[in-house]
């Protein structure tokens, strides 16, 4: 992170309240020791590796957080949620701002990713469980990518990997729980 | 010894060779697996960036399904959905909110009494540990395995409770008491890339390279694994790797059942060890068992 001059006043604050109460997580305790960045496997990727994410959190920037592909980019290995001394469940705050984006209909830095969430979610309420193929197949049409792993996808299909046909008998289950769900989100 | 089982998605269809290969060693050991009926998907991968109540209400209510069919104890052997499942039993234990709201959507109790366990917790403790010598048919001392563990089984610690999180030794006693030798290395819990096989296999590829290069360093034969993400990234994305990074890797990818059935006579025929896309069965050729 390049060092600017960053802008905070009162009501910035209060977003480490947002997250909290989305995640149930406290990142005010985060005493910026690095522990969080410096084993996570995708820092490298990062823009913002995680414990400049958690300040940037704490500091109320909303926009820097929003506009960080580093929520995009964890890979929810709990690496740093283990290890971190002050017992901050990083990875929890990191998923509770994905949730939050996805409520106030903010673009993700890498759409791919909340594409794959919600195709899978969407598989689930079909089929109660995940049918890889329609998985690939859906995924495939929202990015476009059909050349991808193409040949991957067809050496698994010659070892019968897939199951061809789904099955729907648990999608009925599924629906119900996520319709009671929403039903409580609004209350 | 009788346990419910919870597949989970990936057993029934990419990850059946550990579904195969668990039944097998289970059926040897005298462990009988119940599978719970009409077992939903718990979510595990892609809920929890959504919704965290969905992320919880999954697992309960499967774990609901099993005092109705008389089951105190679940075995789990993905360890991704072991994981989901440990940590939404935890919430509704600590949390009386989140419990309430995760009762009324899926109509029923929740389940805090349910013992969830990793076959691997099974098989490292007594009574079975110690008959596992007894079993084996085939010599695999000269065979030489990385445990990868990956990140899901151990973490969080606090809350799987299934070993120490840095450095578990749980698989390597496992195969150990089979006779496999297995090898001291650093990446035990490193992450493959997990869930992101199919939105940023970028990444998969990078970090299952590190894996697989780390385990040859170490003088592995081949890698053990638990999960069945971990088996899809290490194994099928070797292809990519050999074009990214020069080199084809060509490291076996087993799930540790399947070493152990091999291990204990059970033909290659019925542990799916032809289902790999990298080739699993030469390391058996090394040791003088050809396949
Ligand atoms: S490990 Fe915890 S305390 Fe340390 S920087 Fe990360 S979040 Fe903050
Ligand atoms: S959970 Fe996410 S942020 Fe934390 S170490 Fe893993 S990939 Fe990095």
């Amino acid at each position: 992170m390049n060092e600017t001059a960053i802008q905070i006043n009162e009501n910035s604050v209060r977003f480490t309240d947002v997250v909290s109460a989305v995640g149930g997580v406290d990142v005010s305790y985060c005493y910026q020791c690095g522990k969080c960045a410096t084993g996570c496997p995708v820092a490298y990727e990062m823009d913002l590796v995680p414990t400049q994410l958690m300040h940037a959190i704490q500091l109320g920037l909303e926009d820097v957080v929003y506009n960080s592909k580093t929520m995009w980019l964890c890979a929810s290995c709990l690496m740093c949620t283990t290890r971190c001394p002050q017992d901050i469940d990083i990875a929890e705050a990191l998923s509770a701002i994905k949730i939050l984006m996805v409520r106030e209909q903010r673009k993700p830095r890498l759409p791919d990713v909340l594409k794959f969430n919600k195709i899978f979610l969407q598989n689930l309420n079909l089929f109660g469980r995940i049918y890889e193929l329609g998985m690939v197949g859906m995924l495939k049409l929202k990015t476009g990518k059909y050349t991808e792993d193409m040949a991957m996808g067809m050496k698994m299909l010659k070892k019968d990997k897939f199951n061809l046909l789904p099955r729907f008998e648990g999608g009925r289950v599924v629906r119900k729980i996520r319709k009671r769900l929403k039903k409580q989100e609004k209350k | 010894m009788k346990y419910g089982y919870y597949p989970g998605c990936s057993l029934h269809s990419t990850g059946q060779e550990f579904d195969r290969s668990l039944k097998a060693v289970c059926n040897t050991l005298g462990v009988e697996l119940v599978e719970l009926d009409k077992w939903v998907c718990c979510g595990a991968g892609a809920a929890h960036n959504l919704s965290q109540l969905m992320a919880i209400a999954l697992p309960m209510a499967n774990l609901a399904l099993l005092p109705e069919m008389g089951l105190e104890e679940v075995i789990i052997p993905c360890a991704s959905c072991f994981s989901r499942f440990k940590i939404a039993q935890h919430s509704i234990k600590t949390d009386k909110k989140i419990r309430r709201k995760v009762v009324d959507a899926i109509h029923k109790d929740c389940n805090d009494e349910a013992r969830v366990t990793h076959p691997l917790s099974i098989f490292s403790q007594e009574p079975l540990v110690s008959r596992i010598p007894d079993l084996v048919e085939r010599n695999l001392s000269g065979l030489k395995v990385a445990c990868y563990y990956g990140c899901l089984l151990t973490r969080p610690p606090k809350i799987t409770e299934f070993d120490v999180a840095e450095y578990p030794m749980t698989m390597d006693n496992v195969l150990r008491a089979t006779g496999v030798t297995t090898v001291d290395w650093p990446y035990k819990t490193i992450c493959c890339g997990a869930s992101f096989a199919l939105s940023k296999p970028d990444i998969v590829v990078k970090l299952s390279h590190d894996v697989i290069q780390e385990a040859k360093s170490a003088g592995a034969d081949a890698i053990a694994v638990a999960c069945p993400l971990c088996h899809a990234n290490l194994d099928t994305r070797q292809d990519d790797m050999a074009k990214q990074f020069g080199a084809h890797p060509r490291m076996p990818i087993l799930y540790f059942t399947q070493l152990m059935g091999y291990s204990f006579g059970i033909s290659p025929a019925e542990l799916y060890l032809h289902k790999h896309l990298t080739d699993a069965e030469r390391i058996f050729e090394k040791v003088g068992h050809a396949a």
